[in-house]
């Protein structure tokens, strides 16, 4: 009985919880631990949907019993179901460790509404990823994005205020142009059905207007994903939020937009349209790689650390803008696999960043100085996420970027290889940066000697941590479920 | 050629004036309701494009044929409802803004913030 409607519990779970959330928003214990059990449903629904799909089954839910295409559909395959996963593990790890940071960092008045918009945020992402739906996609995204801004403003420097501004300003202008582009797929077509859109729009033939669709679906998804140069809300949006919410936001909402990204390419217009017709390669490749190389440079000369990680998000978003446009199975498996373990590594980095700054407030690399010796576990899982966002072997980050190597190879563009390298070299150089000043430097004599950070907030960091490992070393199971997706989308087309 | 597609040119219109107005205006609530403007556009786009020439309101009614499309209206009632909230969340975070620089005016507010990035 219920296991038929999980794939509409995954995102009614959320969304339902979170008016309850608000409800209890002044007893700040129960706020969070709704929001907590709730992160655990989410995973758990997901967990159950990747069991159903394991085998390449396609499910296919239709909301309040109207049949696709006139009614909304929820659709899990396996493409889809890693972003679940994904998302919701990312939550369920994060949230946990939430109240720790968030005691310290927001007012006791706004914390309850805090989680709310956490909860109206997972509900938010979880649906983009899961929904069959054109329209519903951008309410959804909506959803989500109106409850980012709200907790980035929730940053304790007032500068949040004004990156959440210009972060609703964007991420608005995004947004309305997938509104037009939807708009305009329903004008030629007369559905919004996903799967049905992908039927019709390939009968059209060469059309000026589904050309036009095109292009305004990919600078709006493109600015959610913080594609280069469509980035500039992003540093500042992930600076200047409360440290929990920059983990959670770094880990899942640009992954899920570089979903929406592959979705409206490969599946909607379909690859012989967006590759061969409209050469969108021709603007990922040279986008990604000066986004990788620009980025990192950037990330070197930041003081404030969380920034560092943010510009260092930014070229991560570039090798997966790469891997898309490689345009083979192997390329998209890299960008997919990116997508995974990219949320492992920046979720282990910033949730250690959130416990530093648990115990020395701003995460300056000056006031970093000495930390090794005071806060070892914490920086010692920096380390890990370090090595494993440069990409050393047995880390997951290492394995997404082999993929990459290995596709760019088969293409034989060995420019792509070598500056893929380069900026992984770069990374080598900002995590370094940390290490010097954690390990090497003497604390100063002026700054207040610093204890261990909760465990509360250090066990989330390190199964975070030990994921990266864990995938690093038995990455088996993942590549295969990517690989698989990817041949899928793909259908035999080649460029 | 003007007069038949009218509503699309306004549609152009709109959207140019309403997106010129978010880059280029300093003052915050100003880029606001350039912001609304530039939706309302795509609001305009939506409900043209259902109506059907020659049709009539989607009601059932005994004699008619041919009614006008009502799912883009239904559509952009939900994308009107997130404008709103949109707009509500831009305003109140000016309201805060206002609270903690003193000034709406975006160039006065980078002031600020650089010169506090150069105190340390």
């Amino acid at each position: 009985m219920i296991q038929d409607h999980l794939a509409a519990l995954q995102v009614v779970l959320p969304l339902l919880a979170a008016p309850l959330c608000f409800l209890l928003a002044r007893q700040r214990l129960l706020a969070w631990l709704l929001t907590t059990l709730v992160s655990w449903g989410c995973l758990a629904i997901s967990l159950a949907l990747w069991w159903q799909v394991r085998d390449g089954d396609v499910i296919h839910y239709a909301f309040g019993g109207w049949d696709a295409p006139w009614g909304i559909e929820y659709v899990v395959d396996r493409l889809n179901v890693l972003v679940l996963v994904i998302v919701s593990g990312i939550a369920a790890i994060t949230f946990p460790a939430a109240r720790c940071s968030v005691e310290k960092e927001v007012p006791e008045d706004r914390q309850g509404l805090l989680y709310t918009a956490l909860l109206l945020c997972l509900a938010g992402l979880l649906g983009i990823t899961i929904t069959g739906d054109a329209f519903n996609l951008f309410v959804l995204l909506e959803i989500s994005s109106l409850s980012s801004y709200t907790l980035i403003s929730l940053g304790r420097d007032r500068r949040a205020l004004t990156a959440s501004f210009q972060y609703l300003v964007m991420g608005t202008i995004g947004a309305t142009f997938i509104l037009i582009g939807v708009g305009i797929l329903y004008m030629l077509t007369g559905t919004l059905n996903m799967a049905d859109l992908a039927v019709r729009l390939p009968a059209l033939g060469e059309s000026r207007a589904m050309q036009t669709a095109f292009g305004f679906l990919i600078i709006g998804v493109g600015l959610k994903l913080a594609m280069f140069p469509l980035h500039l809300w992003l540093p500042n949006a992930y600076a200047y939020a409360p440290s929990i919410v920059s983990a959670f936001m770094a880990a899942t909402a640009t992954k899920v937009a570089v979903y929406v990204m592959v979705r409206y390419l490969f599946t909607i217009f379909g690859p012989a349209f967006s590759f061969t017709e409209m050469h969108v390669q021709l603007l990922f490749i040279p986008v990604g790689l000066i986004a990788v190389v620009f980025t990192s440079i950037v990330a070197l000369f930041q003081h404030d650390i969380k920034r560092m990680l943010a510009y260092s998000s930014v070229a991560q978003i570039g090798y997966m803008l790469v891997g898309i446009g490689l345009v083979n199975v192997s390329g998209l498996t890299a960008a997919l696999l990116h997508v995974f373990n990219h949320a492992l590594m920046k979720g282990a980095l910033f949730l250690a960043l959130g416990a530093t700054c648990y115990r020395i407030g701003a995460p300056l690399i000056d006031n970093l100085r000495g930390l090794g010796k005071q806060m070892p576990w914490t920086m010692a899982a920096f380390v890990g996420g370090g090595l494993s966002l440069i990409g050393v072997p047995l880390t997951a980050g290492f394995i997404s970027k082999w993929y990459l190597i290995l596709a760019a190879v088969e293409r034989g563009w060995w420019p792509v290889v070598v500056i893929v390298v380069i900026s992984s070299l770069i990374a080598v150089i900002y995590i370094w940066r940390v290490v010097e000043a954690a390990y090497l430097q003497e604390r100063p004599d002026d700054a207040a000697t610093v204890t261990e950070a909760p465990l509360a907030l250090l066990v989330p960091t390190w199964i975070l941590v030990l994921a990266n490992f864990w995938f690093g070393v038995n990455p088996g199971a993942l590549t295969a479920l990517a690989g698989d997706a990817a041949s899928v989308l793909f259908g035999g087309y080649t460029w | 050629m003007v007069f038949s597609l009218f509503n699309y040119w306004v549609v152009i219109v709109l959207m140019m004036a309403g997106f010129y107005t978010v880059i280029a205006s300093g003052n915050l609530v100003k880029k606001i309701v350039g912001l609304n403007i530039f939706q309302t556009s795509v609001f305009i786009m939506y409900i043209s494009v259902g109506k059907v020439i020659g049709g009539t309101a989607p009601i059932v009614a005994a004699n008619t044929e041919l009614y006008s499309n009502p799912l883009p209206h239904v559509l952009i009632l939900t994308a009107i409802v997130v404008g709103v909230a949109t707009t509500a969340l831009g305003l109140s975070l000016i309201m805060r803004i206002r609270q903690a620089y003193g000034t709406v005016e975006e160039s006065e507010i980078l002031d600020i913030s650089t010169r506090e990035d150069e105190a340390g």
